[in-house]
């Protein structure tokens, strides 16, 4: 959905004439957005009312790993940091360190993942399914959802780095770069409230 | 906006372009398809226009088929022990008849009016993301087809249209119907989110110079509120859907009570979704409706302040009266006094704006065309409907309905005397705009009372056979226990049922209109502007030209066409026609714009949203067709940014003045 939604910047024009001085795909990217605090918090909601309801298989504070946990989540933080320097190299059109600094977001982002994947083995192993409680759906399902959105925007760095080297990417460049931004700064401030709220308070 | 003019457009890409190719072509891998006249011209099309056709046409026939689906019903409780339908068969028609309509008809339909005519509105030449807007299209039609194939393949959805826990789960609903349910709004969700983000930022940033918020009609303000609506609620339906799938596809324990969970969990997601739906239904009728009384009234929209910022409250106020919906769930006293108070406080903006539309037509010069007939008969039948929404809000009352045909026939008093008639009087309306011809105005008048004496006969007796306490779905009625004298059950279904053929009879009466007004030699083409209409839109040709606008308007009042037209006499209030509306365009367009660039017809949008359904098909039947899916999906997306962003021979020069007024080809809806 976000692919679609920021790679349209030659057809409608620029910020200049617009009615808001905002450009259409920036506004376009910020009202995603506002959907997607709701999906989340659908899912965080559900989270929460069924962490701890029932004494069936392991519960949070038997499997979690907080120590793990942080430094995955630190490393997600830091990706951030990462993305404003891409997004204000590409506002000075300095391509190499554009190239570089959203080339190394995505790998903090795909350690990030790495670090879930990982995560998510070590529970299964410790006998928490997908089906075996109302705790194991949940859970997977909310961090697993984050999980896809993490990996959805490593796939649009990438893909930006690979469009950006064949002089591909359409309409204002520093613009695409900061859309994407947006998006990877929303998701970051996601997992925020998700390690707050599932891994820290205790149930 | 869409004007680009050509020397900034290769400055804009002379940093990539190598010597000697086309700007256009140095961008991306994949042509964009040419212009044509062909049927294929409407499968790659993003013109705004083509695409609120095509979502009307779509939505008619969906509308049809939840029609023909309805009958069924009527036909079965028509008699004592009905044999048309099995018990399955009637779960199946109830559930498929309120998805349809709700998702497949009254939702579309709004965005057909909202994709041709906001952009006119507000005075732009397209949307702002025009693919997008393509690409939603194809979403709602094949998510549509996706859920009514579950028909030919085992069955429908049986939960009801809410599909409550745990009754959707595996073990009493074995088929897939509910598998197609629910993958098939989560496919026409997309639709609906990509639609509200898209028309939000063109009402936000598209406006012609001069057209403040303020002086937006109200049909624009309405679409406006129903966007940010859909923005925030399909999300969570979003959620619901997926934890529904998750449970019926992967055996996860959401709404599994016997691991704990809490059926609960749904209802709440579900009316924190629906309860903004019907909102989302409504405020679309309630703006076609502020554009035709002033029109036939021959004045001005009573308070349109107040009425566009009621609009916007209904909005607000509807996101905290969802549990409304669950007062039998035993939700405990301070949240059923919280949601029952905020559901009587609802009723103020919604009556503020009746109010306001009978002081529109207070005094006013009143003309009693077909448009006008079903605006009228929206403000009465929406207030009969209000009124009994309104005894919904007393909870102890509301306990005693909950399930039962009071319920049915208040829902059906807003949503088909209120979001229908609304939609019909918008196809009258709007009719020349679209279609350069005038409906009958005889044959419209048969539709009208039909439609509207059907629906009372169908609708009015479920009140009181509710109240005597038939519940809401039961498939079948014995004699023996029908009661007697005035409130025998059997009586009243069988005026019900017959209400419902008149109805039906009445919706045929439009598809008759249509072919006569299209296939008869007698009609003639309709004037420029035959109603002596107020707002931009019909500052254009019939049906307006792909760019809309010769001239973009500079907007100096709100309902500036009429102002064009008309001048005040500031000492005596009279008001006096000056120009014609065939002057006010030929004035505007004096001086058109050079180089309109238009976007770009694509293969993409229908590409996408095609591999949607077979990930669908694949979590149904089998997980490699998924895996293929979601490559296509991928493949497409790529394509899609990679396409280029212009074919060479699209930019658009009107003629010079005087060189006549463009192309203005007939589109014939059946053609």
């Amino acid at each position: 959905m976000a692919e679609t939604a920021i790679s349209h910047g030659h057809d409608v024009g620029h910020g200049a004439h617009s009615s808001t001085g905002l450009s259409n795909n920036k506004l376009g990217m910020w009202m995603f957005l506002g959907s997607e605090c709701l999906l989340f918090g659908g899912l965080i909601s559900t989270y929460m009312l069924y962490k701890g309801r029932v004494n069936v298989g392991p519960q949070p504070d038997q499997i979690f790993d907080i120590p793990f946990t942080s430094v995955s989540s630190f490393i997600l933080l830091m990706s951030s940091l990462t993305m404003v320097l891409a997004v204000s190299s590409a506002q000075r059109k300095d391509e190499r360190n554009m190239n570089l600094w959203l080339v190394v977001t995505a790998l903090l982002g795909a350690t990030f993942v790495g670090g879930q994947v990982y995560e998510f083995t070590s529970f299964y192993r410790e006998g928490l399914g997908f089906t075996t409680s109302l705790f194991g759906s949940s859970f997977y399902t909310l961090t697993g959802f984050h999980g896809v959105h993490v990996s959805v925007g490593i796939i649009m760095l990438m893909a930006l780095v690979g469009m950006n080297r064949n002089k591909r990417i359409p309409g204002d460049r520093a613009e695409v770069v900061e859309l994407i931004g947006l998006y990877w700064h929303f998701v970051d401030i996601v997992w925020i409230i998700i390690f707050t709220l599932v891994y820290l308070i205790p149930s | 906006m869409t004007i680009i003019d050509r020397p900034s457009t290769d400055v804009a890409i002379a940093g990539g372009a190598p010597a000697g190719v086309k700007p256009s072509e140095a961008l991306g891998v994949f042509k964009r398809p040419a212009a044509s006249t062909s049927w294929r011209d409407w499968v790659v099309t993003v013109d705004h226009k083509k695409l609120g056709i095509m979502y009307g046409v779509t939505a008619f026939f969906f509308f049809i088929v939840g029609g023909v689906e309805a009958l069924l019903i009527r036909l079965q409780l028509i008699s004592p022990d009905g044999k048309v339908l099995n018990a399955d068969q009637y779960n199946q028609m109830f559930t498929m008849h309120a998805t349809t309509m709700v998702f497949l008809f009254v939702m579309p339909m709004a965005a057909a009016f909202a994709n041709y005519f906001v952009p006119l509105q507000i005075g732009a030449r397209d949307v702002a993301f025009p693919r997008l807007n393509a690409f939603g299209f194809w979403c709602f039609l094949f998510g549509g087809l996706f859920l009514n194939s579950s028909w030919f393949l085992g069955g429908g959805a049986d939960g009801g249209w809410f599909m409550y826990a745990p009754n959707s789960s595996t073990l009493f609903s074995p088929s897939h119907g509910i598998d197609f349910w629910t993958l098939g709004l989560q496919i026409t969700g997309i639709a609906s989110l990509t639609g509200a983000i898209n028309l939000i930022v063109t009402v936000l940033n598209m406006r012609a110079p001069g057209m403040k918020m303020m002086r937006m009609p109200i049909f624009t303000w309405m679409v406006l509120v129903t966007q940010f609506l859909l923005l925030f609620a399909i999300p969570v339906i979003t959620v619901a859907l997926f934890l529904l799938t998750f449970q019926r596809s992967f055996d996860a324990t959401f709404f599994d009570v016997a691991s704990g969970a809490d059926p609960l969990l749904w209802q709440h997601l579900f009316w924190i979704f629906g309860h903004p739906e019907v909102y989302i239904m409504i405020l679309p009728s309630f703006g076609i409706i502020s554009e035709v009384l002033p029109v036939f009234s021959k004045k001005p929209l009573f308070g349109y302040p107040i009425v566009a910022m009621s609009g916007a409250a209904i909005g607000f106020v509807g996101w905290g009266v969802w549990a409304h919906h669950m007062f039998a769930s035993g939700l405990g006293p301070v949240s059923v006094t919280v949601f029952s108070m905020a559901t009587m406080a609802i009723a103020v903006p919604t009556g503020v704006k009746i109010v306001n539309w009978v002081m529109t037509m207070w005094g006013g010069k009143l003309s009693f065309t077909v448009p006008m007939l079903f605006a009228i008969a929206l403000v009465v039948q929406f207030t009969i409907g209000g009124l009994s929404g309104v005894t919904h809000a007393v909870a102890p009352s509301d306990t005693q309905q909950t399930d039962t045909y009071y319920i049915v026939a208040h829902f059906h008093y807003v949503l088909f005397g209120g979001a229908v008639f609304g939609l019909f009087s918008g196809f009258y309306y709007w009719w020349p705009k679209m279609f350069r011809r005038q409906l009958n105005d005889a044959l419209g008048k048969w539709n009208f009372w039909l439609m509207l004496i059907g629906m009372n006969l169908t609708f009015g007796p479920m009140h009181i056979l509710g109240l005597q306490g038939q519940p809401r779905r039961m498939g079948v009625w014995t004699e023996g226990r029908a009661g007697e004298g005035f409130f025998n059950f059997g009586f009243w279904n069988r005026v019900a049922s017959i209400g419902s053929f008149v109805l039906g009879i009445g919706v045929l009466m439009f598809l008759v209109n249509v072919l006569y007004t299209h296939k008869s030699k007698k009609v003639a083409i309709s004037p420029l502007d035959p109603w002596d209409a107020r707002t931009l839109e019909w500052m254009t040709h019939n049906p307006p030209q792909e760019h809309n606008f010769d001239t973009i308007p500079t907007v100096g009042h709100l309902d500036e066409f009429f102002h064009r037209k008309y001048e005040t006499d500031s000492l005596t209030h009279s008001v006096k026609q000056v120009h014609s509306a065939e002057e006010v365009m030929a004035e505007l367009n004096a001086h058109p714009d050079e180089h309109i660039h238009m976007p770009s017809r694509s293969y993409w949008p229908i590409l996408l949203a095609m591999s949607l359904p077979v990930i669908g098909y694949g979590l149904i039947y089998n997980r490699m067709l998924m895996a293929v899916g979601v490559s296509l999906v991928l493949l497409t997306m790529f394509g899609w940014s990679m396409e280029p962003s212009t074919s060479p021979d699209d930019d658009f020069d009107p003629p010079a003045p005087g060189e006549g007024g463009g192309h203005t080809k007939e589109l014939s809806p059946l053609g």
